[in-house]
């Protein structure tokens, strides 16, 4: 039984990776005042981008960073359309989406029906010895800590460091920000060029470990499931970290019900995250004060600079 | 997300208009026109993937006697309609219309459009210009559920299955009964993922199972990603709808393949013979509109002998996977020995027999 729960818990943290990568950067983005619908988008480009360096250099690092950088080609396109050119967020961000989709399927064309060998796990030296702590702390692949690392560097930035002071002004009030002399736009395309990053990573997650290989749309809705979870988090990386391990932790638990021939209705799973996000927004916004803390006022709102 | 789904739509009918601009200029020699309408992407390498190779088929069989188009990731409902009709009044003379939920926008479509033949897939309804067929995939599942019921060592298999609906259902049941008839004391572990394709979830749930103590893996989801779980925790599976062994080349013991080419080939030669008439097929083994991979390597001898017994005994009809005695979940027998279920049973099947573990979800 033991050995059942180890192995549940490292399922988990498989599910849970990529969708705290995306969460993290899109986290970034709307705290800066810009709101990516395109993050499924990115995560395609991402996915396919590093599955197809990693599979004609055979080296997987060199796909991560292959898939981090077709995320910030995406979130270039984007912040160009949005910042530069002030086209309405929401539009582009879903325009970015389905051209993610198509995009990532016409490179992916010639990937269909290769397989992988996917990411070695770095086992820590010595403490991935360790019974039962070892296995499931010190003996991930190397994306499995970072997203721990980049969790903790976010939460520190924004909430310790000046620049991500000067990034939560600017999401909260642009014109204020502006006023005081702050690079509005200057900053807003550096935190979206990393939320485009971080999907990327996200998206070489799905295709060098979660299931190494490309198939067309394998992201397969994840993506939107990040932009629930940044809300379910009410924009705070620790509670983020957390609803990532939640909403994986459900959909793994779930299957195990059903294997061990306990019922639980699987349509209603599949809906869980979504609706667990429209109850988290329920609550906090009976609770005027903690939106207002938490949530970038102008977020999605394009800015226009007065001279 | 219906934002995301009516754009997608929107893109859909766009491609499709694109499509029959390119049919329009290239017709010079007045060739057969055939049209596939695919619900997924041809990248799915399953369900879609299938059908476009037999799309490939017709083309290699009748050069340039044909001309083939298709429109990929084409959602059920209103909007297939207007693709269909969109290849029906650019001249296309064969339209394939390859998942169940084109049923009515095809039948619709063709009575509009008498002069162009509709094949429609997985269906029951049919017009003077509609045929639908289908494949008994249930026939190659029972020659899975002989392997597996031999092979397995923890008597536990696991099912990975997408939508509880008759032809799932029916899988499932095929699978069990020849699993059982080998191996009395073999039972399945069903797990529903509630979709044809989400490789992530489909690596979850194999994961899950695997943890479970199963040995074997079987699956009526698209994806490959099962496949791969099971090589990389050294347990053993089956493919879906393509030979998938590349990506399991010691974990897939066969792997069950839809090979639509020589049916497509067969109807698109009837149209250029003019002797296309309105008909329903549903074919198994014995035409090789299921066919199987290669056996795996681990594939021990007497294993290869008795698969093909049950698929010679398939093709001969001396054998049928649902031939009695058959109990139900609760162990009364509901088919006696000799007796087989009829086709309209079959085709709305809604119970697990005796060996599958867990209810079936209503």
């Amino acid at each position: 039984m033991n050995e059942i729960l180890i192995l549940t818990i490292l399922t988990i943290i498989t599910a849970a990776t990529p969708l705290v990568y995306a969460a993290i950067g899109e986290l970034v983005v709307e705290r800066s005042g810009v709101l990516n619908l395109g993050v499924e988008g990115m995560m395609l480009a991402g996915a396919v981008c590093s599955f197809a360096t990693a599979h004609y250099t055979g080296s997987g690092m060199a796909g991560i960073v292959a898939g981090m950088l077709a995320g910030v080609l995406m979130a270039l396109l984007f912040a160009f359309l949005t910042l530069s050119l002030q086209s309405s967020q929401v539009a582009t961000g879903l325009a970015l989406t389905i051209f993610g989709v198509g995009l990532s399927a016409l490179i992916g064309q010639p990937l269909v029906g290769i397989a992988f060998d996917g990411l070695p796990s770095l086992n820590i030296p010595l403490l991935s010895n360790l019974p039962v702590v070892g296995q499931l702390l010190f003996s991930h692949d190397i994306l499995v800590y970072g997203s721990f690392i980049l969790v903790a560097a976010v939460a520190w930035f924004l909430n310790k460091s000046r620049a991500g002071l000067v990034l939560r002004s600017i999401g909260d009030s642009h014109n204020a920000a502006h006023a005081l002399g702050l690079k509005v736009i200057r900053v807003r395309y550096c935190a979206t060029l990393f939320g485009g990053a971080c999907a990327g990573i996200g998206g070489s997650y799905l295709s060098l470990v979660y299931t190494p290989m490309w198939v067309e749309n394998m992201s397969a809705g994840r993506g939107w499931i990040a932009l629930a979870l940044v809300v379910f988090a009410v924009w705070q990386p620790g509670r983020l970290l957390l609803g990532a391990y939640l909403f994986g932790g459900i959909s793994i638990l779930q299957l195990h019900a059903q294997a061990l021939g306990i019922n639980v209705p699987s349509q209603l799973m599949s809906m869980l995250p979504y609706a667990t996000t429209i109850l988290v927004l329920v609550l906090i916004s009976r609770d005027r004060g903690r939106i207002r803390r938490n949530a970038p006022a102008s977020i999605g709102q394009a800015f226009h600079p007065t001279t | 997300m219906s934002i995301n789904a009516n754009l997608k739509r929107a893109l859909t009918v766009v491609a499709a208009a694109t499509l029959s601009a390119i049919t329009f200029s290239a017709s010079a020699a007045d060739p057969t026109k055939v049209g596939f309408v695919y619900v997924g992407p041809v990248g799915d390498h399953g369900w879609t993937y299938r059908h476009d190779i037999g799309r490939q088929a017709i083309e290699a069989e009748f050069g340039d006697a044909v001309e083939t188009t298709f429109v990929e990731s084409v959602p059920e409902g209103a909007d297939a309609e207007r693709v269909i009709r969109k290849l029906a009044s650019t001249g296309h003379d064969l339209i394939f219309t390859t998942s169940f939920g084109y049923m009515n926008p095809t039948i619709k479509a063709a009575k509009d459009f008498p002069n162009v033949k509709f094949e429609h897939a997985t269906g029951y309804k049919r017009g003077d210009n509609v045929s639908t067929y289908s494949a008994r995939f249930y026939e190659g599942r029972a020659v899975l559920g002989t392997m597996a019921g031999m092979m397995t060592k923890t008597n536990t298999i696991g099912y990975i299955a997408s939508f509880p609906i008759p032809e799932v259902v029916r899988g499932i049941n095929a699978f069990t009964i020849a699993m059982r008839k080998v191996n009395p004391s073999a039972e399945v572990k069903v797990v529903w993922v509630n979709t044809w394709y989400d490789p992530g979830k489909e690596a979850d749930a194999a994961k899950a199972l695997i943890d479970q103590g199963v040995d074997i893996i079987t699956q009526h989801t698209d994806s490959p990603a099962p496949l791969q779980v099971a090589e990389e925790r050294g347990v053993m599976g089956f493919g879906q709808a393509s030979d998938m062994s590349a990506f399991a080349p010691k974990a897939q013991l066969t792997s069950i393949i839809d090979d639509w080419d020589p049916y497509y080939i067969k109807r698109t030669k009837a149209v250029i013979d003019g002797t296309w008439e309105s008909m329903d097929t549903w074919e198994g083994i014995s035409t090789g509109m299921v066919g199987f991979a290669e056996y795996g390597d681990a594939v021990p001898e007497d294993v290869k002998a008795a698969a093909d017994v049950v698929r010679e005994g398939i093709v001969a009809g001396t054998m049928h996977p649902f031939e009695g005695p058959i109990n139900n979940q609760q162990g009364e027998q509901i088919v006696g020995a000799g007796e087989i279920i009829d086709d309209g049973v079959l085709l709305g099947m809604n119970y697990y027999v005796e060996g599958v573990q867990g209810d079936l979800p209503k």
